[in-house]
């Protein structure tokens, strides 16, 4: 059975750095949910969020340490097995005709999401949370005309004072 | 003040480059300059290829690093095959490689390629350098990375127009990198519990690979063979780990490895796995590999622990650190030879009885008989270089080495046109050593253009060739799997070695009968300067023992006989 893990990876940044992790990914045939980066609170550290799906922890231990052998990754810390707080951000475009803004509306508040545009036939949400409720909310929408759907991929912060750099 | 170039150059020097090999070519013409206005010493190759490969053999015969130049575009996609082949046999080289200038970059520009994105999953690292401030850093960095730790081929690719641009040089004392020590000191606790359990084995089996020669202990894997007094094997990588005639050592293991090998693998109950990866040339059927063993896996890169075959005891950490510690504990323990001698005694009659052999027919030169020929008129320190084939298989099993780095072949990778270009480069590395190609009709014509080389630079390699006008190995699976139908094997026989060779400026020659194997070729080896030896072999002549694809290493297919 797959299983899921959101991986923190730490990288040097510097030029070339996704091309080294997603090379790695592509020439190793791993599996990967989702994938995204961003700055951090050191100017020279880029995280790397990476939602790998495995059959085996064999399978896990060989991302780690097939990632942890790129020169210009400082550290991998496995998100899933320590207590944490994941988060994925959406955005969906719907169809909003007259007679089903109403319920659109509707459905937003009910998963505490927001609407941050209106037009004359269409409305963007947004929406902040875990994947199932997201997935939740798309499953929803569905029954409305979806035109658009742009999702972050999961990111992940531990619980407590310690940051994954010094785990 | 200096141009880029010339900080190439410098930073070279200080990393103690004793010899480039390259091809000149429009994005690399200042670095060229910078070579001929320093003299610094550099072999021109008469193909990318050969340069990479000649840079491959240099670094695996001496320990040091080769270092490559090639232009931008094709000139650098012309490596690929070589970065390829070092990676995977983990040997360190830099290739320097010129890109287009900086405002060209990404506009499809003449002579342009993704060079860093192309190599990216067949180096240790990568580089691109579009700042001349960053050149000596990353030259630092570069060296320091494919020496240390597993080692390996990085790439640096520079635009064009750094190597213009003047500017203050430095070169760095020491790297920086947040992510990566080079250094692999593991765990004590791994060893105590192996030592246990090499005092529980009653069947011990030493197996090393490559790791061990790259890692230089050779010299503690033999005490330990003394010491224990248990039978060695190795992978085809491993061979000149110990030497040929080290009492316990039966060969090297896997599909064309030796029956004692292989079936001391089967029969063991714990093997000892020292700087290997277990290829799937070297374990047969996965799950049915060393089934009565328990697995000791001796490695600095962690991934390789658990990747193809699950280990039961793991001791994680540089060769250099582990075995000299597990020697030492073995020795407190009191771990000594006599307990195994019935075991290493079993295997030594499985050696016996069933060595690697070949049927002698009237007339006809067998493969198994030159190479024991010329390993019987090698000295020790002679340099066996294969190609890829048959022949290559041959040469392992009929060629006697003795020591570390004086056996070199492509196996991982098995790249056919690795031979003659590497055994120019081993030979440049160790002028005092002879050395000897063994190749193939096939294999040799994929770089025979680096006779040109060899003879420029009259670099004394002697060029035996196999000669069976078939793709031997292909033709072999042919007829066992593919119901003879030879397709596009048949090399038929037209071309000229002898002449190819000599219209290159290297000395010829063809031996088709047994006899000249003592009449001729002893001298032949003997005389100074490189030359090509033609021999023609039968061309319906398998490489036995075997292993079939999908069987297990005791269902080898055994052949031949004196």
């Amino acid at each position: 059975m797959m299983k899921k893990f959101l991986l923190a990876v730490l990288v040097d940044n510097k030029p070339g750095v996704l091309t080294h992790v997603s090379g790695l990914i592509s020439r190793r045939a791993f599996n990967i949910e989702s994938i995204s980066a961003g700055y951090t609170e050191e100017p020279d550290v880029t995280r790397i969020n990476i939602v790998v799906s495995v059959e085996s922890s064999n399978e896990l231990d060989q991302v780690v340490s097939q990632l942890s052998k790129l020169i210009d990754v400082i550290k991998i810390v496995n998100l899933s097995k320590v207590e944490s707080i994941e988060r994925e951000l959406v955005m969906i475009k719907v169809k909003a005709t007259r007679e089903h803004r109403a319920d659109i509306i509707n459905v937003v508040n009910i998963f505490r999401a927001k609407i941050v545009d209106v037009g004359p036939e269409d409305v963007v949400v947004e929406l902040t949370g875990s994947q199932s409720k997201i997935d939740g909310i798309i499953e929803v929408l569905s029954e409305y005309e979806i035109l658009e759907i742009a999702r972050t991929g999961a990111i992940a912060l531990s619980r407590g004072p310690v940051p994954v750099k010094q785990m | 003040m200096m141009n880029g170039a010339q900080a190439v150059l410098e930073s070279l020097k200080k990393e103690g480059v004793d010899v480039v090999f390259g091809y000149p070519g429009g994005a690399v013409l200042t670095l060229y300059d910078a070579v001929y206005k320093m003299k610094f010493p550099h072999i021109l190759t008469r193909h990318e290829q050969g340069a990479v490969h000649a840079a491959d053999g240099y670094a695996r015969a001496t320990g040091k690093v080769g270092v490559v130049f090639s232009t931008s575009g094709p000139g650098a996609t012309n490596l690929i095959t070589g970065i390829a082949t070092a990676c995977t046999d983990s040997v360190p080289l830099v290739c320097i490689t010129g890109q287009v200038a900086n405002p060209y970059i990404g506009k499809d520009s003449f002579q342009e390629a993704d060079i860093f994105g192309i190599t990216t999953p067949i180096t240790k690292h990568n580089y691109l350098v579009k700042d001349v401030r960053d050149l000596p850093r990353v030259l630092k960095e570069a060296f320091f990375i494919a020496r240390t730790g597993r080692p390996g081929p990085v790439v640096i690719d520079v635009a064009k127009d750094v190597f213009d641009t003047k500017f203050d040089y430095q070169y760095p004392e020491e790297v920086h990198l947040r992510g990566y020590s080079g250094r692999y000191i593991g765990r004590e606790e791994e060893l105590d519990s192996v030592v246990e359990a090499v005092t529980h084995a009653k069947r011990p089996l030493l197996f090393v690979g490559g790791g061990v020669i790259g890692s230089e202990t050779s010299d503690i894997v033999r005490d330990l063979v003394r010491h224990l007094g248990i039978p060695v094997t190795c992978t085809l990588l491993g061979l000149g780990a110990v030497a040929a005639d080290t009492e316990g050592f039966l060969g090297f293991a896997g599909m064309h490895g030796s029956y004692a090998a292989n079936m001391a693998i089967q029969e063991s109950d714990l093997l000892l796995c020292m700087g290997m990866r277990f290829s799937d040339r070297v374990t047969g059927k996965v799950s049915g590999f060393a089934p009565k063993a328990k697995i000791v896996h001796f490695e600095l890169d962690e991934a390789e622990i658990n990747k193809n075959v699950a280990a039961d005891y793991r001791v994680i950490g540089d060769l250099r650190w582990s075995l000299p510690l597990f020697r030492d504990k073995l020795a407190q323990a009191g771990a000594d030879g006599a307990r195994y001698r019935d075991w290493l005694n079993h295997t030594l009659t499985m050696s016996r009885e069933h060595p690697f052999s070949y049927k002698e027919e009237a007339g006809q030169i067998k493969p198994g008989a030159l190479i024991r020929r010329i390993s019987e008129c090698s000295d020790p320190d002679t340099i066996a270089v294969t190609d890829v084939g048959q022949h290559q298989m041959w040469a392992a099993q009929f060629f006697d080495v003795y020591k570390p780095r004086h056996f070199l072949t492509s196996g991982g990778q098995g790249t056919m046109g690795y031979g003659l270009p590497a055994a120019m480069g081993a030979k440049i590395g160790c002028p005092e050593s002879r050395v000897i190609l063994f190749t193939g009709d096939g294999s040799i014509m994929m770089n025979c253009q680096e006779f040109a080389t060899i003879a420029d630079n009259d670099i004394d390699v002697k060029v035996v060739i196999l000669h069976n006008c078939i793709l031997g190995m292909v033709g072999q699976w042919q007829r066992l799997f593919y119901n003879h139908h030879y397709s596009q094997s048949e090399l038929k026989g037209k071309t000229d070695f002898v002449r190819l060779a000599e219209a290159m400026g290297v000395k010829g020659y063809r031996l088709s009968s047994p006899e000249e194997l003592d009449a001729r070729l002893p001298a032949i080896l003997n005389e100074p300067g490189p030359a090509l030896i033609d021999v023609l072999i039968p061309e319906e002549e398998d490489v036995l023992p075997m292993v079939p694809g999908g069987k297990r290493l005791d269902q080898m297919v055994l052949g031949g006989n004196r």
